[in-house]
């Protein structure tokens, strides 16, 4: 049976893994390399990297961080962040990284996707989509520009329309919960992952143990993505699989 | 679990080829058999694979596209002359799949031959691709599981699945709507729909384990 992924995500930014509440107010917790080393270690089942500054000179620190992470980490490693083209996915692709996650450039020029994952296959294009309620109905707009600008677009009618181009899995951020630590927005990703037929990534929100088993079971995704919880030792890796285990989620353990 | 619990000693002219024709995740095995204390030369010369005495066809992406980049780089008659001579071969997802006679993807394309069968498309009512962790149920005892535990977690990431036609080929399999066939071996050939260099200390292991094939048959060798 194929097992729930957990997915402890390291945003990075100029070469540091750093997390804050909705991505301002940033806190230094580490190296990446080491961080991912540690994560391996605790038996994480993948790796995200988000480079939250996204600037062209962290690219190229982040294709150096996926490099040396990846001589020593042997599990799933994706990258998001200021990828804009096919020649930015090839760096990250080269460097180590399995999966490339666009998010803004995918809006801007959905096309991108179908070149992408006609290049280098659909296995490694992630497209992450943030989204928002709107008039707290259950409607979501998305967000591009680290949340910074509304589209006014429809988040389910985006999100199948991406696998339609060649996504191969989606990473779901829920705005409104990212870095509350009170839980995934459930209803959403019920929604997109009953939309689509690529495995859906939950993410934003995570507080503690029962909202993996929440966001897995009613919220029906393939995959939890946390940072906060994981980074700052309030739970292991392994603890996450216990409790998940117990509740009779099928883990790798 | 320990960490490079798997690492094996390899003698100094050891000589790895992992097949670059374009078409795969090339660094992350390189990277894999580098932890294993080996020097894997990354090979997109015909003569540099032919030179190895054993050798990893990776792959990723789409059948159509590896089969194309196979021929374009001349590396189809390296792969049917690595199988005639038996030489120690492992291929990885869609450097498995090659193998085979046919596959249905993009709409339906001959493959390598080498084994009897068709790649298929996984049934839907489930996520495709199939993407995560999920065991492998031994069906055979086999140097190539020394070690790992029987329905050990893989990491598999494929929206086809390999059907061989002769099921005794078949040495793991994988539950994912249908019963996949994970891991086949015929002689010398190791092929698994799964990717080694991406699970974890099993997956490391597993490579030992063929290098470990490998570097035996050599030795076999040597002495005659």
């Amino acid at each position: 049976m194929l097992t729930k992924r957990i997915i402890p995500c390291l945003d990075v930014t100029n070469g540091r893994v750093v997390k804050g509440i909705s991505f301002t107010d940033l806190r230094d917790a580490g190296d990446p390399v080491e961080q991912a080393a540690f994560y391996y270690e605790q038996e994480a089942d993948e790796l995200v990297f988000l480079d939250i500054g996204a600037t062209p000179e962290g690219r190229k620190t982040m294709a150096d961080v996926v490099e040396r992470v990846s001589e020593q980490v042997f599990i799933p490693l994706t990258v998001g962040g200021g990828i804009h083209s096919v020649q930015d996915m090839r760096c990250i692709l080269t460097a180590g990284a399995d999966k490339v996650a666009i998010n803004t450039a995918a809006v801007s020029n959905p096309e991108l996707i179908a070149e992408g994952s006609e290049r280098f296959g659909t296995q490694c294009m992630v497209v992450a989509i943030d989204a928002r309620r709107v008039n707290s109905e259950p409607r979501w707009e998305i967000l591009t520009h680290s949340g910074q600008k509304p589209t006014g677009i429809d988040a389910l009618t985006w999100a199948r329309k991406t696998v339609d181009l060649g996504a191969g899995e989606l990473l779901l951020t829920s705005w409104d919960s990212d870095g509350h630590r009170a839980g995934y927005d459930l209803e959403l990703t019920r929604a997109v992952s009953k939309a689509v037929t690529v495995p859906v990534i939950a993410s934003g929100g995570a507080g503690n143990l029962e909202h993996l088993y929440e966001a897995l079971v009613l919220g029906k995704a393939d995959a939890v993505l946390a940072a906060s919880i994981f980074h700052y030792r309030v739970y292991s890796i392994g603890e996450a699989k216990d409790y998940l285990a117990e509740r009779g989620i099928p883990v790798r353990r | 679990m320990q960490m490079s619990q798997a690492k094996i000693l390899m003698d100094k002219d050891n000589m790895i080829a992992i097949v670059d024709y374009g078409a795969g995740n090339l660094r992350s095995v390189a990277n894999a058999i580098t932890k294993l204390g080996c020097s894997p030369k990354v090979a997109s010369n015909p003569r540099d694979v032919l030179d190895a005495y054993a050798v990893i066809l990776p792959g990723v992406g789409a059948a159509q596209a590896a089969m194309d980049s196979l021929t374009e780089s001349g590396m189809v008659n390296v792969v049917y002359e690595l199988i005639r001579e038996e030489r120690p071969l492992f291929a990885v997802c869609i450097g498995l799949q090659v193998l085979f006679s046919d596959t249905e993807e993009g709409g339906g394309h001959r493959c390598l031959g080498v084994i009897p069968g068709v790649v298929r498309k996984l049934p839907l009512g489930l996520k495709i691709p199939h993407m995560g962790w999920n065991q492998v149920k031994q069906k055979f005892s086999h140097p190539i599981f020394e070690g790992i535990p029987d329905e050990a977690n893989f990491y598999f990431v494929h929206s086809y699945y390999a059907d061989p036609e002769d099921t005794s080929l078949v040495v793991g399999t994988t539950d994912y709507g249908v019963p996949i066939c994970s891991i086949l071996t015929k002689g010398n050939l190791i092929a698994t729909q799964f990717h080694p260099e991406k699970s974890g200390e099993h997956g490391l292991k597993m490579y030992a384990n063929f290098l470990k094939m490998a570097l035996d048959r050599r030795q076999a060798q040597v002495r005659k």
